[in-house]
This record gives C-alpha cells, structure tokens and sequence, in this order.
C-alpha cells in the first residue's frame, strides 16, 4: 500500500480523500453558523459544545488542520511536478475550448481560499485558543456576565464592510474550487462520473448552496448587528 | 481553382534537431482549397520551400486516413485543431477561412521531446506498453480459442472502445498537465475489461503507471481536456478504470 500512495495516481486519491473529508467538514461548519439566523441560544450552544467538547478539540480539530495543510501542501507539490512535466510551454493554446476555467485553475482558487483561512484563523481560531488555552477561560462567557460571547463576537467581526467583501470574494472562489473539486475528486476515487448525472447534478447543487448559506450569514449579521 | 482557394498565414515552429532552440518562423501560402487536408495544406507549403532552396517542414504522418494515430501538431492553440473527433490527415481546410493566421507547434510535453520541427519523440508510449500492454497466451499448440470464453457485449463494447486508442498523444498534448493518464488509461481498461487479461491485471496496471511516472508525464487533475481532444474519443471513464485497478492491485 506504501507504493501506491507514491505514485501520481495514489497521490490524486490522496487529494481525493482529504477533498472528501473538507467538504464534508463544509457542511458541519455551515450548519452551526446557519443557526445564528433563526436562534441565538442554539448558535451559542452548539459554538461551546464545539469549543469546549474534548472529542472535538482534542481529537478533529487537529485531524482538520493536518486535512488542510496536507490537501494545501499535496496540491502544491502536484502543481510544481506537473508544471517540470509541461516542458516548453505553447506559443498559443486553446484552453476554453476544451476545459472549464475553474479545471485549470484550481491552483489560484486554492490559493485565494489559503489566504482567506489566514484572516479567517485570526479573526477567530486564534482568539479563541488565546482564550481558552492561554487565559484558560473554558466559561465561553462575556467576562462579568452570564451570557454567551460567541454571538457577540460573530456580529462584532462582521460589522466591518472591508470584511465581510473579503469573505464573499472568498466563498466565491471556494465555490468555484468546489465545481470542478467535487466531480474530480469522485472521478479520482475510481468512480465513472461521466455517467453518473446525479453526482454531477448533486455536485452543482453542492457548490453552490454551501458557499451561499457562508454569504449569506456573513450579509445577515453585517446588516443586523 | 486559380484564385478561388485561400491565402493563409502560417506561423511554425522551427527547431533544427533535439539540441536547437527553436523558433516560430512565419510563411505564406497561397490558392489553398478547402477540400484539401490539413497535411495536404503542409505538403504544399513543403514544396514551395523546396522550390525556393530551403529546408521542409518535418512533421509526422502516414496512413493519412485517421488510424495509425502517427499525425499530431498543435494548431491554433489544439491538437489535431479546432474540429473534434479527428486527427490532423482528417482535419479540412474548410475549417478555417481566407486570410487566416494559423498557428503550428508541435507536441509539447516534457515526455516528447521534439526530434526535429514538429515531430517530437513519443517513444515513452512504447515503453509504457512494453511495461505491461500485453497478455501471455500459451502457443504450445493446443490454444484455447478466444471465442470459447463468453464475455458479455457489454463488457465486450467497452474493450473496444478502449482499444480503439491509436496512441497519437494528442491527450498528454493537451493536457495542462502532460499527463498520460487516458492513454494508459485506455491501455490498461482494455484488457481490465476481458477474461484474457485478469491474470496479469495486478501486475500490468502497476508496472504501466510505474513506467507512466518514470517517463515524467504530469498528473491527472480531472479536466477533461484529453477526452475532448482524442481523436477517437477515449471516454475519461478509462482513467477512473485504472485508478480503481491499481487501487485493487495495491490491495492484494
């Protein structure tokens, strides 16, 4: 099996695999944010059983971060390897005609996205580990009160207009990464998604909706604060 | 004819051997008709330079009737050109318009290196092939007869359609990427797919994407490209058959 993960089609799984796991991550981050739009009390409990859960923090929080920077690292390396295969570059070459942008693009949309998670990280991850794990305040309290601060904090950051642009210019590259990323992957799994309409129907669907519901909550909370 | 045909600009690459630099030389030639084929396009342009005391354009072909897949060329930016489901012999000049600037390159790929002008070295296909594209059959004399073994059509038609690859490398042409994957791909499924090819299937997928790799053909990023420019219209559904065979190869 040590071989197999060597070669350039073990490899493309390998992206596959850790493309699988981000976009089912996906949707568990967006189906916490999108209870901020109808209950406050729900979104905060979910953000501190999230935040304070041991199985959550101890065991898939740094099961995500490895799935990140090796799907960003991986992706890397394929695109240099890929780039010494080209050799001499063509003096003209018809790309649109046979391929879509995002297919041969994947590269800067994941990039944009990378830059994106650099704000994001500092706009929450890394407060909250300062809370939590430097302060050591596990309450998930506003410091003198009984009440939650993980609303507070989300309304608080999406005030500034400058913010909330940089995030919808981000899910929609995401959203484009996620049209080519979602069939592809599949396709590297082994499955023939040339044949199969509904994965490729359910990928469009995919693409679309989850990027939209992040918009949508970043618009809501940036016009309702 | 006279005056009819069209007047067409031809910017190509020039390149004297492996070691040469190489450039893009303008031409022009003069009174093309559209009934002509591409290479007979290039057949004229070859004459005239012979006529004129220079050197031809080298550039690969034979049957020149769209199977023994030895034409290529990358014009106006695709491999075999702007139309779909042919090679470059088949490509009309019908396809392109009086006053046109066509743009010709050869191959490009780190794996084919270019040989001279546009015809570049596709050899690391045969090694790919030799790796494994192959099925042992005992010739003692008491043979079993292929049609003996039932295969369903099903399975049958896609063999087929596998095996219909003629091995230009318009896919690895095209391919952002290099990458080789529908060639063996189809290479690999068309044996995947019959009885014939189960006992050496393990070891002929691993070694033919070994030897793929070694050759330093780029990775498949699932584009879509390659399925789009084949000439005989190699389904991508190949690449995912030889990803899942070395997957089950890898497993044993």
């Amino acid at each position: 099996m040590g071989g197999f993960f060597k070669s350039s089609i073990g490899r493309k799984v390998a992206m596959a695999l850790s493309a699988f796991f981000l976009m089912f991550f996906l949707i568990i981050h967006l189906a916490v944010n999108i209870t901020s739009l109808f209950s406050v009390e729900l979104f905060n409990q979910l953000s501190h059983f999230m935040g304070t859960n041991p199985l959550v923090q101890l065991a898939l929080q740094p099961v995500l971060i490895i799935g990140v920077v090796f799907h960003f690292v991986m992706g890397f390396v394929l695109e240099l390897k890929n780039r010494k295969a080209i050799g001499v570059k063509y003096a003209k070459n018809n790309g649109a005609a046979n391929s879509t942008w995002m297919s041969r693009n994947m590269i800067y949309s994941g990039l944009a996205i990378l830059a994106f998670l650099v704000l994001h990280f500092i706009d929450f991850w890394i407060p909250e580990m300062a809370v939590k794990y430097i302060e050591g305040d596990m309450t998930g309290m506003i410091a003198g009160t009984q009440e939650f601060r993980y609303f507070e904090e989300l309304q608080h950051k999406f005030v500034s207009p400058i913010r909330v642009g940089a995030y919808v210019i981000a899910f929609v590259l995401l959203a484009l990464h996620l049209l080519h990323g979602f069939t592809s992957a599949f396709q590297s799994m082994g499955v023939t998604a040339g044949r199969k309409k509904f994965l490729q129907a359910f990928g469009k669907v995919y693409s679309y909706l989850i990027p939209l519901g992040f918009i949508i909550i970043a618009i809501y909370h940036h016009f309702n604060h | 004819m006279s005056g009819k045909g069209m007047n067409l600009t031809l910017k190509i690459w020039r390149q004297k051997g492996a070691n040469d630099k190489g450039r893009m030389v303008d031409y022009k030639v003069n009174d093309i008709s559209e009934h002509m084929s591409f290479l007979e396009m290039m057949d004229v342009l070859n004459e005239q330079l012979i006529a004129e005391g220079e050197e031809p354009v080298a550039f690969d072909h034979d049957c020149r009737e769209g199977i023994c897949g030895m034409c290529s060329l990358y014009i106006n930016g695709e491999a075999h050109g702007p139309d779909r489901g042919i090679t470059t012999c088949q490509l009309h000049m019908r396809m392109f318009n009086d006053g046109d600037t066509i743009t010709i390159e050869p191959w490009r790929a780190a794996a084919f290196p270019v040989i001279k002008d546009l015809v570049v070295d596709r050899t690391a296909f045969e090694r790919i092939q030799q790796a494994g594209g192959f099925i042992s059959v005992n010739t003692s004399g008491n043979t079993q007869d292929a049609n003996a073994i039932p295969i369903s059509k099903h399975d049958a038609d896609e063999a087929m359609d596998a095996a219909t690859c003629i091995g230009c490398g318009a896919c690895v042409a095209t391919c952002k990427n290099s990458s080789a994957m529908l060639f063996v791909g189809a290479k690999v499924s068309q044996y995947a797919l019959l009885p014939q090819g189960q006992v050496e299937a393990a070891d002929r997928v691993r070694n033919m994407v070994a030897q793929m790799d070694l050759e330093g053909f780029g990775n498949c990023t699932n584009t879509g490209a390659c399925e789009v420019e084949c000439p005989k219209g190699i389904s991508l559904d190949n690449i995912a058959r030889m990803n899942r065979e070395l997957l089950k190869a890898s497993l044993k």
